[in-house]
């Protein structure tokens, strides 16, 4: 199959899973006093769905333009690791394609870029990015202009979504290898103590706690000859 | 539109977009030791556990709503079902204990 063909096809989970959250966004925007053109310019330009939700709740909170900024910043430093690893497996692509797609690398492309099997190059990632960007793009549109979201169980239901499709990803690689539990296991450890015992934001909560466990592991890994069990 | 909004969304834009550009235009210069490539190998896994956990068990007030869809996925994905499969079971289980609740 074309690349991306298979980078639409491995999006629809995404798209999927965006559809509650960026309809909720939409509408969030409207009560918060955005106009339709601001709430979609924001889903176009930003493109990071819990930063464009803390921002509404600041705005909503009377907190000024560079606060917001800031915290924005701060909250997605965590792409920062996603690149640098995705950088790893990309295929040699001209800068300028690179440069394109790293625009559209969020928690959800990253973690189904990044489970792909093999290399990744910009067409897969094109196809996979255009799903996620246009269900976020269109939906925060529909959520604001028609003044509702799903139903509300249904939205309740679907908030699980995105959890799922990290599960669904993850769980086939932890049967495979060993090093791969130790990894997902530390972190969300780590994770957990970040966010309930010493109540870091959810951005350097994440940052820290990956990068805790991705370096450990690699250490272990090494002290004990091999990893790949 | 209100001007301090887009100026505010366009620093928002900016400021997202340049951690996910850096790592393209610093790491396609260099060439990192085989530790830290190692390391950059593992961040795939290692985001995968911190994204889920603790999260979706707060997805709502009710701690056990999380837990049932964590454990619908966790079964489905077991059991080898892809990824779309495992995204509509679980949200298929939860909409079913949403109506028995």
């Amino acid at each position: 199959m074309a690349p991306f063909r298979q980078g639409v096809q491995a999006g629809v989970a995404i798209a999927i899973g965006y559809t509650p959250i960026a309809l909720a966004f939409g509408l969030l925007a409207k009560t918060t006093g955005l106009t339709l053109g601001e709430t979609v310019l924001m889903s176009l330009v930003v493109f990071a769905g819990a930063s464009q939700y803390i921002a509404l709740s600041l705005i909503a909170a009377g907190t000024g333009a560079l606060e917001i900024v800031l915290t924005t910043f701060i909250l997605n430093i965590r792409h920062f690791l996603m690149s640098a690893s995705l950088s790893e497996k990309a295929e040699p692509d001209a800068f300028w394609k690179k440069a394109l797609y790293a625009f559209g690398i969020t928690d959800e492309t990253f973690s189904v870029a990044a489970m792909k099997e093999g290399t990744v190059n910009a067409s897969y990632m094109f196809g996979l990015i255009a799903m996620a960007y246009g269900s976020w793009v269109v939906n925060s549109g529909i959520g604001h202009a028609v003044g509702a979201s799903l139903p509300e169980s249904l939205q309740e239901s679907m908030a699980i979504a995105l959890y799922a499709m990290f599960i669904g990803l993850l769980v086939p690689a932890l049967k495979k290898q060993r090093k791969i539990v130790w990894l997902a296991g530390l972190s969300a450890l780590f994770n957990s103590i970040g966010t309930f015992v010493l109540h870091l934001s959810k951005g350097w909560s994440i940052v820290l706690a990956t990068l805790l466990s991705a370096v450990i592991v690699q250490w272990l890994a090494k002290e004990g000859g091999n990893g790949d069990e | 539109m209100n001007s301090t909004i887009v100026w505010m969304i366009i620093g928002m834009g900016v400021v997202t977009y340049l951690p996910r550009l850096l790592p393209f235009v610093l790491l396609g210069r260099i060439q990192l030791p085989p530790f830290w490539q190692g390391v950059l190998k593992n961040v795939p896994y290692a985001v995968l556990g911190a994204l889920i956990i603790p999260d979706v068990f707060f997805i709502q007030d009710d701690v056990v709503f999380g837990a049932i869809g964590f454990a619908a996925a966790v079964i489905a994905a077991w059991f080898g079902a892809n990824v779309m499969v495992v995204v509509l079971a679980a949200v298929a289980v939860l909409s079913l204990y949403s109506l028995v609740v």
